[in-house]
């Protein structure tokens, strides 16, 4: 007993370094089970993939930079007279807040640096979130079992919204303070409650002395401390439920194919990580943002043209400019519609996407899971109200930006709000209509290339004086990714009268279900695939042309 | 002092009353009364009149009337003064190429002389704002930092927070205020071109106009530096979303494609 201990000592002491560390970790932590299970964890290699990545890093560096910044900065409402290095603003009166933001700006090591990383890296951060979460409609993954971590992304893209929108009222610059009186506009249409909500919110008259302090603790603790536990949510469950793949040879619903965790795909990962830092310090480096000096400090007396929030929330800003200014008195109470519709809708744009994968899985009845990928073009129906929702927003995103389209392009601007009332509407369906025929004609070219093979460019004369053009056919793994994906049949309203012939009630719901469902896997809402036996018919020699 | 005003009521007491005055007058006259050289330019000034009109006729009377009394194309123009006609024909909006919501600046194609010649004719008109000497709009005594603050609180909700310029309704626009001469600016404040509201000296002192003058040459000048590198127009949210997306997340999806492309294939084959 003594004696193998001590051999198992010894033996320890001669381990590398590496390993004891590794054993006494073991020891306490249980890492090597941990490792063994997660170490050869596979994830497929795609570059549309990497796009959680980039939102993650960019939000790590948005962590990083914050921290150097809240070193600096004085989140104080308080009156102070500015002796900085800018001159255009000396001895102007000035929040503690904005004259802290230009003491970063201006006479910090590396502030302003900083400074542009944190702000640059907050706007990618968004428009990362954004198209990865395009990245997962348009591909499906959202479909059982992700359904609550789509749910988690769509949260980490609302909150990440607001926490921007917070950290750009902090400075208390002229631009940052208008968009407050925005949202402080926004608050007070709220019927009944609005007054007491802001005076709430401002701790009195707008814009008082506490919003920037208020701000500061949502914006750098609240938000951000929520948003830390929905990434760790979510990167759990992409480990747990592991990644959606696309169809190829060799990809099934049931297996992972890519490189393993490590130590592959941690060299790549770590390495994106400082990729995706080094552009983002590249754009901060090279281009300016909120030049706060530029605005100048806020005072509610004052207002400039081309007060747009940043983009993320600029569809906010679109509802508002293009919606009428209507407004109704009801017993001596103004009730501004102009503002609230506007406010009503704002969460509404947000929620029809986000809400989007539990009335497709309502409408087909699909409960199954799955793990591979579908391609956009094999669901229009999906496909085109992604496009649609889009546009949406674009049109939105156009009608925020009315001011800067219409000195870009020589324009009026009440021409674009017109443009942008009536888009609103038509649009979107417009643009459902037009990507379903597309993806119908992908869906038929798909077809055409499987069953005849692809167009070579080469014309043939045949004996008798007919040109034909030479088709290759697929390679066996170019057949099976472009014919792997499932086709479902419309769910019908099951059957009415039962074997004693009791005719039931048909709900208005399941009509409705089956009508949904006809539109998404009807005859004009797919192409058949080809079939085994279409394609044999077809290339076992007779009819080729 | 008794004698004098006893004899107050004197018949002949307003005669001699009225030609004392009548002999300050002529006094005073004599002792400030322009000196020759001034009466030659009376006759300069009389000569630039004749030739502004005869220019006038030419360029402007087919909209503004032979008189300068206006018409149904183009507003009268008296007492619009020299600095109106300085500001709009120095900066290019006159003539103006086509009616149009605003008549933009372009190409200048009358000289300075002509200017002057042009708007000593239409001051000769009726009264208005006089063209700003250069002790007016100079940048000698002024305030950037009240003139930024200034700014702020009359021009920049349609000209932008630096003078970038901006919409306004019906495609009418406020422009850009980069590279326009003090004396242009000046000259716009003081008379409301086009669109602009005037900020005559009552509203917006010499000095004031002069501090804003000096603000936009400090943030919107030839020498203005931009500290936090490209300026991307200094137009706010719109422009930098625009960057952060294009430059930004596009350059990063390029990595990522690149970064997708090297894998690991060696152990493949």
């Amino acid at each position: 007993m003594s004696t193998t201990t001590n051999t198992d000592s010894r033996a320890r002491e001669k381990a590398p370094a590496g390993e004891k560390i590794a054993d006494w970790a073991d020891g306490r932590l249980g890492i090597y089970s941990l490792a063994k299970s997660n170490m050869r964890k596979i994830f497929p290699d795609h570059w549309s993939f990497m796009l959680g990545e980039v939102c993650l890093y960019s939000f790590i560096i948005i962590i990083l930079t914050g921290v150097y910044l809240t070193l600096f900065f004085h989140p104080s409402m308080n009156e102070v007279t500015y002796h900085g290095s800018y001159v255009p603003l000396q001895g102007q009166l000035m929040s503690e807040a904005f004259n802290s933001t230009m003491h970063i700006s201006f006479d910090v090591r590396g502030g302003l640096l900083i400074r542009q990383i944190h702000h640059w890296a907050a706007l990618i951060f968004l428009a990362a979130m954004f198209v990865h979460m395009m990245r997962v409609f348009f591909t499906g993954a959202f479909r059982k079992p992700r359904e609550v971590n789509w749910l988690f992304g769509f949260l980490l893209f609302v909150l990440g919204m607001f926490t921007g929108f917070t950290g750009y009222s902090l400075p208390d610059d002229l631009l940052s303070g208008t968009g407050v009186r925005f949202m402080e506009g926004a608050v007070l249409s709220v019927p009944i409650v609005g007054t007491y909500l802001s005076f709430f919110l401002f701790g009195g008259e707008f814009p008082g002395g506490d919003f920037v302090a208020r701000f500061y603790s949502i914006h750098i603790l609240l938000l951000p401390g929520i948003m830390l536990g929905l990434v760790v949510g979510h990167l759990i469950l992409v480990f747990y439920h592991k990644h959606t793949q696309f169809a190829g040879p060799g990809k099934t619903n049931n297996n992972v194919v890519g490189m393993p965790l490590l130590p592959v795909y941690m060299a790549k990962a770590g390495g994106f990580f400082f990729l995706v830092f080094g552009v983002i310090a590249a754009v901060a480096a090279i281009a300016s943002i909120n030049p706060i000096w530029a605005m100048g400090p806020y005072r509610p007396d004052m207002v400039s043209t081309g007060a747009q929030p940043d983009w993320y929330m600029g569809f906010s800003e679109g509802l508002i400019r293009v919606m009428p200014g209507w407004e109704i008195n009801v017993w001596g109470h103004t009730l501004v519609l102009g503002v609230f519709i506007p406010l009503i809708i704002f969460p509404l744009v947000l929620v029809a996407i986000a809400v989007y994968p539990f009335i497709e899985s309502w409408v087909t009845g699909d409960k199954s899971e799955h793990h591979i990928l579908d391609r956009p073009r094999n669901v229009p129906t999906r496909t085109a109200f992604g496009a649609a929702w889009i546009s949406w927003y674009f049109v939105l995103l156009v009608g925020g930006g009315n001011d800067i389209w219409a000195t870009h392009f020589h324009l009026s601007i009440n021409s674009i709000t017109w443009f942008v009332r009536v888009g609103f509407f038509v649009v979107p369906v417009l643009v459902f209509i037009a990507t379903k025929r597309v993806c119908l004609g992908l869906q038929r070219r798909d077809r055409d290339k499987v069953l005849h093979g692809r167009e070579s460019g080469i014309i043939k004369r045949l004996p008798h004086g007919e040109f034909v053009e030479i088709h290759e056919p697929l390679s066996q793994d170019a057949l099976h990714t472009l014919t792997a994906h499932e086709q479902y049949v419309p769910a019908a309203i099951g059957a009415t009268v039962d074997e004693n012939g009791v005719e039931r009630k048909v709900k208005g719901s399941e009509k409705l279900r089956a009508k949904l469902s006809e539109a998404y896997y009807g005859e004009d809402s797919q192409i058949p695939k080809p079939t085994v036996e279409e394609y044999k018919e077809i290339t076992s020699g007779h009819g080729h042309h | 002092m008794k004698k004098l005003s006893t004899r107050r009521r004197h018949p002949l007491a307003a005669v001699v009353v009225l030609l004392l005055a009548l002999a300050a007058t002529g006094g005073l006259y004599a002792a400030f009364a322009p000196a020759s050289k001034a009466q030659a330019d009376e006759s300069a000034q009389s000569l630039a009149i004749d030739e502004g009109k005869k220019l006038y006729a030419v360029g402007c009377a087919s909209c503004h009337g032979t008189g300068g009394q206006g018409s149904s194309d183009a507003p009268s123009l008296v007492g619009v003064g020299s600095a109106a006609v300085d500001f709009q024909v120095g900066t290019g909006r006159m003539p103006a190429q086509q009616p149009g919501a605003q008549i933009p600046a372009k190409k200048v194609i009358y000289s300075q002389a002509e200017i002057d010649q042009l708007a000593a004719y239409i001051a000769s008109l009726g009264a208005g704002p006089v063209i700003p000497t250069k002790n007016e709009y100079g940048p000698e005594g002024s305030d950037i930092a009240k003139g930024g603050e200034l700014f702020r609180t009359n021009c920049a909700q349609c000209h932008n927070f630096t003078g970038k310029g901006g919409a306004l309704t019906h495609g009418k626009f406020a422009p850009s205020l980069e590279g326009v001469a003090p004396k242009h600016i000046y000259e716009a404040m003081q008379t409301g071109p086009q669109n602009m509201p005037s900020f005559p000296d009552t509203t917006l002192s010499s000095k004031n106009k002069k501090d804003i003058i000096a603000y936009l040459n400090a943030v919107n000048g030839d020498n203005t530096e931009s500290p936090g590198g490209l300026e991307l127009g200094g137009l706010g949210p719109v422009s930098e979303g625009l960057f952060a997306w294009i430059f930004g997340l596009g350059a990063l999806i390029a990595v990522a494609v690149w970064v997708a492309a090297r894998t690991a294939k060696a152990k493949k084959s």
